[in-house]
Order: C-alpha cells, then structure tokens, then sequence
C-alpha cells in the first residue's frame, strides 16, 4: 500500500460528517453563479477529501454524473479534475467508479471538454487491473464507439490504444474490428478522429495486425473523398512506416505516401511537405535516394505558394539527414537547383522560409561549395525587397561565420542592416535591435565602432516606445561583450549628454540606459559618472523625470557604496520625498525603504 | 491554379480544342446549322468547354480564352431558348463539363489570417469563365425540359458533395451562384435531400468544432431557412437534432457577425414550426451566453427578442426565471450598448404584455439590478431608461414594487452574510486539506 493511500483512508475514517453535510458542498456545486460554480469544481478534491472516500463513491459521483449538463466551462474543470481521483475514491481498487462521469464527459459536444475527459480516461486507464480493464473499461469503449451521437464515437478513437496492450486476445479482435469500423464512419469527424489515432493505435498493435489490418485502413483513410481525412493519414503513415521493416515499406506504404505526395489538395501536399523530415527518418535511406528526393523537388516546385513554403522550411533538415555518401551530390545536383529558383520565388512567406533555414546548408556543403554556389542566394536573399527575407537571413549568420567567416559578408551586410534598422514598421526595427549583439560579436569592436554604433545610438530615441526600451538593453548587452571601458568611451559620454534633451522622453531614455549599465559598468563609472547627472535630473521640471530618478536611484543603490548612499543619494530622495506630485513622493519613498536609508 | 496532374490532363484537352475551334471557329450554334444537327453541335460544344484555362496569368491563351467565353455564351443562350435540345446523351455531358470547370480545390487565402470581417475577400479569378457556367448550369436545371429522373444518375451524392466544398470559396459572387444550383437541386432531386441535410450539418459541425473557418455559412443557412420552411408537422427527430445540436452551437463561433441574421431566421422559423422547441432553444441560447464579446451580446438580445415576438404566453412561463436572471445581468452591464438593447425590451408593447402577466415572477429577479444601476450606470442615458423601466413596473405591481424596496437593504445583508457563510465553509475545507497532508506526513513510518 503507497503511503498517499493509507493517508487518505485514515482521513476517511476520521472525517466528521455533521460539519460537512454533503448538501452543503452540493449547493456549492449547484450555486447559480457560474464563477462560483466553476470555483467549486475546480477545489473539488477538497470536497472530496472532506467527504471521505466512502460517500465520495456512494454521494459525490453520483451526483455529478447525474448533473452534467452545464456550462463548458465547469464541465473542463470536472473532466479534469476527475483525471486525478483515483486515491480520492479509494485508489487503483475502486478507479472504475469515475467511468460512468467521464463517459458523459466524453460524449458532450464542446470538443475542449470531449479531449480532456479522453485525456482523464486514458490516464486512469493505467491504474485499472487488467481485469477492472476489461470488465469496466473496455465495455465504456465499445459502447462509445457505437454511439448514435458522432461526440462519443469521435471520444472512442483516442481510447483504443491504452487498453489494447493489457486485454485477452479475444477482446483484442473486438477492439481491432471497432476501430476498423470508426475508420469508414458515415460521419467525416469520426473519420478524421480515426485517422488521427491510427498511427498511435499502430504502435500497440502486434507487427502482424499492422500489416494485415492497418495497412488497408492507412490506405482506405489515405484515399478519403475528404481532403481533411487524407492529410490526416499522412502523419499516420510516417509512424506506419517506421513500424515496418524495411523490405515491407516498398509495397505497404511507399504507393500511398507516393500518391499523397501528388494529392490533388493542396492541403495534403502541405501535410507531406510538413512532415517530410520525419518521413525521411522513417523510411531510411535506400527510399529516400529512390523517391524522397524526386518527391522533394515536386514539392519545392509545386503550384501553391503555400506547399512551396513548407518544403523549403525542411530544406536544411532534409540535406542534413541525407545518406552521407551521396549527401554532397543529390544537394549540388538535385536540390540546389530548386533553392536557387526559390530565392526568386514570387512569393514572400516562400522567400522568407527559406531565407530561414538556407544558411544552415553552408556548414553541410563546406567552405568552396558555399562560397561559390550558396554566398550569391545570400547575397540575393539580403537584397530581397521583403524585410523579413533579409531579417532571417541576418539572423542565421552563425551557420555562415562558422564557415566562411562573415567578412565575406560584411560589404553586403551594411546596407542590409542599415535599411532593416530604418524599417518604417517598428517590429522590423525591434527584430533587427535583438540580432545586434550578435552581429557586433561576429563582426567584432571595430567593425562596430565604425558602421552600427550610430545606428544603436539613433534607436535610442525612436518615437517608438518599446524601440527604446529594446536599444537600452541592447546597450547593455553590447557593454557585456565589449567591456566597461569601451562602454565608457564610446557610448557612456552620449547617453548622458542626452540628460539635456530638450524632450523629456529622451531625458527619461537616460534614466533607462542607466539603469541597465549600471550594473555592467561597475562601481566606478557609475559613481563618477553616471551618479551626478542622475541628481541633476532630480531638479527636473517633468514629474515624471523626477520619480524616474527615485526608481533608477533604487536601481542603482546595490552597485554604489555605502558611505555614497548615506551621504549623497539619501538627501536627494529625501528632498523627493517631499515633492509636490504625489507619485515622485511614493517612488522616493519606496527607495528610501528598500535601500534601507530610512 | 491547376495541380500537375491536372495541367497533364488539361493540355491534352487543350490541344483537341485547339484544333476544333479552328475547324468551327465560326459556326454558331444557335443560327448556323440546321435543327436537326444542333443537338450534336451541343455536345461538341460542351466538351471543348471542358478546358479548364489559367486564368494566373493573364497573358496566356488569350484568343482561346475569348473563343471559350463566346462558346459559353453560346451555350447560355441555347439552353435558355431551345427546344427539345435535351437528348439523353446531352445529361452526362453537362454534368462533366460543369465539374471539370467548378470542381477544384479551392486555394489557400491570400492573407494568413483571412478575417471576413476585415479583409477584401479574394476575388476568383477565372471568373469570366466561371460565372457563365454557373449560369448555363442553372438554366439547364430550370430549363423545362430538365427531367430529374435522367439527371440523378449524374448528379449524384459524389457531385452534391463537391458542390458543397466550394461553398467556402472566398468569392461571394460564386457563393450566390452555388445558393442558387444548391436551391434548385435540392428542389427538384428529393432522393438528394436527406444527404444534403446531413452533408450540411458535417459542414456545420467541422465549422463549430474543428475549424471555425467556411465561408459559406451564410449562403447555406439563408438555404435551410427556406428548407425548414417546408418542414412538415409533426417535425421529425432529425429536424430537431438538428436545431439542438447544430444550429444552437453555430452562436459560439467568433465570426458570428457574418451569418448572424440567417442564423435568427432559421431558429425563429423553427419556432414558428413548433413552440414546443423554444424552451430548448432559449436553454440553448443562455448556455451559450457571450462571456467576453459585447458586440455577440447584442446581437443575442437581438435574437432573444425576435424569438419573444413569436413566444407563446404559456412558453414564456417555462423560461422566463432563467430568461430574465440573464436579462438582468445584461441590464446591469457597464457596456452601455449590451444595457441599452436589453432595457429596449421595455419598448416592446408584446414583451411587455409578458412582463406585466408575470410581474410577480419578474420583478424580484430583475429588480435588485434596475435599483443598483439607477444608482451606480455611468451612462446618464441608461439610468434614464432604467428609471422608465423602474416606473413601469411599479405602475404594474405597485405592492410589490414598494416591498422590494423596503426589503432591498435587507436583503443585500441578507446576500453578504451568505458570501461570507461561503467563505468560512472553504477556509474550513482548506484547513482541513491541510491538517491532512501533516497527518499523512506524521503518520508515514520512516
């Protein structure tokens, strides 16, 4: 016996049932209110707990099998809470008395409340005995899987494969025939159900059933009039296949994977495209040489824009994943060429997929091969008229430096930068600011100094907000590379000289930017230089300037010494702590207790 | 777009109309040739219309594109004047040349997140083509000498599935012209309608619960709403299924806004079917109450409202204590569109003689809110539709009236009490979970 369990017997044996009569923790259930309502259930193992296991199994379940028709909302709360009952009722020995509540559950319309009662059911699946499984639990199966309502039959698929393992053979076949029977459901919801299960389903099943039964429903379901059924068959053929044996792949699944590849929806051709790499590692290497590659090109070729980009997200994964001994050549000869029409592709989200993933071929093809067939598509790609296009290929110029070194680059990096960093929309501006520290590692102190460290400074006073707040921490990273005496002679000195702005937006970026070097700057600087230009500003005629002087003196006490706190920052909050705006006074007075100056 | 295979398939054709079109380039169809060799005509003309062209670019095929659209013209106007033109070789040809124009799936939506309600729709565009087959199809369907008994064999339940699909094109234009084949087939093929019911509700409930994306919602229960229409009485299982389990959940989806009133059309025409319905429908409505959307609030007050304008008084009954509970909560709500469309109700000389019948029961539900919000709107324009509404009602039950307010101070005391009763039992429960875990904790031998 676990230790939880014997803990919750000796509470139901102890529990006082005059203090808690059950139809007062039923009212509570029952409370008109919604909110209220949805709060009970949520604490229901409390209820539980006071009302023992005993009247739990005999009162509470009951009850609320009988009261499930309410809001979604409070049926999600039950149907996951009920997932976590098992010692509440009295452990794995009494588990099945949460079946018949779940079965409700499973059978609602709402599919948030459907899934998660599913998710409960196969969760306490585990702790039935084998025979609790096949007397309780299998039977709810069945009787799901044969409901008139398309909710429980939908419900039913996700069930098959944690009970399947643990039963006789004879309820085995039953379960086999059900789920053969879901497969070709009048109802495309049950279909879909199915076909969403059956690679899951295939895992559990003995190697024989895969191949006699599982084939013909992979190929059945694959064939769907519906195109939302066959897409779904694709993922199940990928687990399918890396069930099989090799020398079965060829005839079992190859002809159907092959026909989903040239689907006439183009939603099945994405789901192929999408899962691709997977396919790649489940059929091996001999078939991916034989009929991926081909089947790639198709796809990096095909006629919607959308197909095209999910193929060229799994550019750089597919080559990766190549047989090693014709890696080099089924690139240069069969891939390649399709990349290179891609840089050109009409489309953006195509581009820019690929723009992702492109510099990450560099690394597999070596230094000459990239610097002769890859550097010109980079080259393209950072003048592609799409900001995002360049962003990502700025943003991968890791895979890049790592190989050919970013020097080679560099000319043609500038301009893109520049124009990325000049981007009339802010979020193009704001991904750009994130790469920087990056980009001044990979390019080095001088190469900043010269090219990037006005465009950093320049961002610190976009009119944009959140700009500003992002090239302050950009700053900081920036010192974290280059160190506090660069930071002291090149960016220090204009950060505080734009105290004097006549803008108080640009007075209170100072502010901002100290707070975030203080601390990478040392004692020191910030002592010497920062700290004096901070109390003039506590003269500010802006209130907000002033209370943002009480905020970064808080920020800032920790770095500076004690003798320092004492005798200058604790007059100047002091003298904030009497200001005439109300929220200069509070923040004043919020630094002078937590740096302990009071 | 045409997929791969289908541009093998179409240059073939392509070629063969190539040719034709040279040899009859100028033989028309309706003028040119004798009656008896019309008919003949028909269907060659109907197989070079089985080309399908790319109408993304718009530089190809010109001529041939042209010389299609004036065949198809052709074929409109034969259709529409002709007569004894329908052989029975003629059916099977129509069908496949009007599939192999309109069937297609459908691409993807330009914009990533293609909102109805904020983006232009992408328009189709093959369009020229299109929407004259679309227009020779429906003529063919009403043509008189149409005879449903030969066409069933072609328009079948596989071709009825198809045309449903395009039911989501982005296009409204093409949308209005499936409404219209949808309307005449389901009219005239009656071994058809069952499937297309149930085809609809699979559409309805993939919509509602797995994708909430179809652009033809509206289109298809602007359809069921002449559908229902002609439900007989008493009304079957399936119908009523029907409204419960599908019509009922299409208010959750977001874009409700955009089939809202065909969807109010529909439950009212069910309701005008058969009364007995309304409790599960208003059941249906308040379970399904926008939390956080105030602009699907009003929409469902609007709907609540054309449902009471055809109430019967003894349904009313049934459902006015949960009715008014939420009447009330949208009369008290802080955005003032949701207050002011609920407090319109008073205005409603019907509601009203409801209201007033059953003053007894209604008052004390909503009264509690009309008192505080009187008090509490920051709107000046709701209080002073709540003081009418206050004012009615004590010219209704003026006894009542003066009850509820000397009880109201009470009665909110009364109301604390509770809430803090409430609190205790918890915090009594949570001492107990606690007192518990430190029992298990002592008791565990080590």
């Amino acid at each position: 016996r676990t230790k939880q369990s014997l803990a919750f017997k000796m509470a139901g044996a102890d529990s006082d049932d005059s203090l808690y009569p059950i139809a007062v923790l039923i009212d509570e259930l029952r409370n008109e209110d919604v909110q209220l309502r949805l709060n009970s259930i949520k604490k229901l193992s409390t209820i539980a707990l006071a009302l023992g296991v005993e009247r739990t199994r005999t009162e509470l379940l009951p009850f609320l099998t009988d009261t499930i028709y309410d809001e979604d909302e409070v049926l999600l709360a039950l149907a996951e809470q009920l997932g976590n009952f098992t010692m509440l009722v009295g452990g794995p020995e009494y588990v099945h008395c949460l079946l018949p509540p779940l079965e409700s559950l499973a059978t609602v319309e709402e599919t948030v409340v459907r899934d998660k009662a599913v998710e409960s059911l196969r969760k306490i699946s585990h702790e039935h005995s084998p025979v609790d499984l096949e007397v309780h639990f299998e039977p709810l199966v069945k009787r799901l899987a044969s409901g008139d309502w398309f909710t429980s039959r939908t419900s039913a698929c996700g069930l098959f494969s944690v009970c399947y393992p643990r039963v006789s053979s004879t309820v085995k076949a039953e379960i086999r025939q059900h789920f053969r029977t879901l497969c070709s459901d009048d109802t495309p919801m049950v279909r879909r159900a199915a076909a969403s299960k059956l690679g899951e389903f295939a895992k559990v099943l003995e190697l024989e059933y895969v191949k006699s039964d599982i084939i013909s429903l992979f190929t059945a379901l694959a064939s769907d009039e519906q195109d939302s059924v066959r897409l779904l068959a694709v993922e199940a053929g990928v687990s399918i296949a890396t069930l099989l044996p090799q020398e079965d792949l060829e005839a079992l699944v190859m002809p159907t994977l092959r026909q989903a590849a040239e689907d006439k929806s183009w939603r099945v051709r994405y789901m192929v495209a999408d899962k691709f790499s997977d396919l790649q590692k489940a059929v091996g290497p001999e078939i991916t040489k034989n009929d991926l590659v081909p089947a790639f090109q198709n796809l990096l070729k095909d006629c919607e824009a959308e197909v095209r980009a999910a193929a060229a997200n799994k550019v750089k994964e597919f080559c990766e994943n190549l047989p090693e001994d014709s890696r080099e050549t089924i690139i240069m000869t069969h891939i390649l060429p399709c990349v290179k029409e891609l840089v050109s592709d009409t489309n953006q989200h195509v581009k820019s997929a690929l723009a992702s993933v492109i510099m990450g071929l560099s690394t597999i093809l070596g230094k000459d091969n990239t610097i002769e067939h890859l550097l010109p598509l980079f080259l393209a790609q950072l003048k592609d008229e799409c900001p995002e296009v360049r962003l990502n290929i700025i943003s991968n110029l890791d895979c890049v430096n790592e190989v050919i070194g970013i020097r080679q680059l560099s000319q043609s990096l500038l301009p893109a930068i520049v124009e990325l960093a000049e981007d009339a929309k802010w979020r193009v501006r704001l991904a750009i600011i994130e790469y920087m520290p990056l980009l001044a590692g990979q390019l080095g102190v001088e190469f900043f100094d010269e090219k990037l460290n006005s465009l950093c400074m320049a961002w610190l006073v976009d009119h944009v907000y959140a700009i500003r707040e992002a090239a302050t921490c950009n700053l900081m990273k920036l010192v974290e590379k280059f160190g506090a005496e660069w930071a002291q002679n090149t960016i220090v000195p204009k950060v505080l000289g734009m105290a004097n702005d006549p803008n108080y937006l640009h007075r209170m970026t100072t502010l901002f930017c100290i707070n975030a070097l203080s601390e990478v700057c040392g004692q020191e600087i910030t002592t010497k230089h920062m700290l004096p230009v901070v109390f003039k500003m506590s003269n500010d005629q802006v209130a907000n300037v002033r209370f943002n002087v009480a905020k970064s003196l808080q920020k800032i006490g920790p770095v500076l010494d004690s003798n320092c706190l004492q005798t200058e920052v604790k007059p100047v909050l002091e003298k904030l702590a009497s200001d005439q705006d109300i929220d200069v006074k509070y923040f004043a007075q919020e630094a002078i207790s937590v740096l302990s100056l009071a | 777009t045409l997929t791969c295979q289908q541009v093998g398939y179409f240059s073939g054709r392509l070629q063969k109309f190539n040719t034709f079109s040279q040899m009859r380039v100028c033989v028309c169809l309706c003028t040119d040739v004798s009656a008896q060799e019309q008919p003949e005509l028909f269907l060659k003309k109907l197989q070079q219309c089985c080309a399908v062209f790319d109408f993304m670019d718009t530089l190809s095929d010109l001529k041939m594109k042209e010389y299609k659209r004036s065949t198809l013209n052709e074929l409109v106007d034969y259709v529409t004047v002709s007569r004894g033109y329908l052989t029975e070789q003629a059916y099977p040809e129509v069908v496949k040349m009007v599939s192999y124009n309109i069937f297609r799936t459908l691409p993807p939506s330009d914009s990533n997140e293609f909102d109805p309600e904020e983006d232009e729709p992408t328009l189709e565009a093959s369009w020229p083509h299109l929407q004259l087959v679309y227009e020779f199809f429906i003529r063919f369907l009403e043509s008189q000498e149409f005879q449903p008994s030969i066409a069933k064999k072609y328009i079948d339940q596989k071709f009825v599935l198809q045309l449903l699909e395009l039911f989501d094109s982005e296009d409204p234009r093409e949308r209005d012209y499936l409404k219209t084949v949808l309307h005449r087939i389901y009219g005239k093929f009656l071994g058809l309608r069952a499937f297309i019911r149930k085809q609809i509700n699979n559409i309805f409930l993939r919509f509602v619960y797995e994708t909430e994306h179809f652009n033809g919602v509206a289109e298809l229960l602007e359809i069921l709403g002449s559908i229902i229409n002609g439900f007989a009485l008493p009304l079957k299982a399936e119908h009523k299924q029907f409204l419960v389990k599908v019509l009922i959940p299409l208010h959750t989806v977001r874009s409700l806004s955009l089939f809202h009133a065909q969807l109010a059309y529909c439950i009212v025409q069910f309701l005008e079917k058969d009364p007995a319905l309304t409790e599960p429908v208003i059941g249906g409505l308040l379970k399904f109450w926008p939390k956080t959307c105030s602009q699907k609030e009003v929409m469902f007050l609007g709907e609540l409202e054309e449902i009471l304008d055809v109430i019967e008084p003894t349904q009313f009954v049934k459902i006015q204590d949960p009715l008014f509970k939420q009447i009330s909560k949208c009369v008290s709500s802080p955005h003032f569109q949701v207050a002011e469309r609920a407090l319109y109700y008073w205005n409603n000389e019907y509601i009203m003689s409801l209201i007033e019948e059953n003053s007894n029961v209604i008052l004390p539900i909503m009264f509690t809110s009309l008192y505080r919000i009187s008090k509490e709107h920051w709107n000046p324009a709701i209080v002073a539709l709540v003081y009418n509404v206050l004012k009615a009602f004590m010219e209704m039950n003026s006894t009542l009236f003066d009850e509820l307010t000397s009880t109201y101070k009470s009665d909110r005391q009364r109301e604390k009490k509770k809430e803090k009763e409430r609190e205790e039992l918890w915090k009594r429960l949570e001492d107990l979970e606690l007192k518990r875990s430190l029992q298990s904790d002592g008791i565990i031998p080590t």
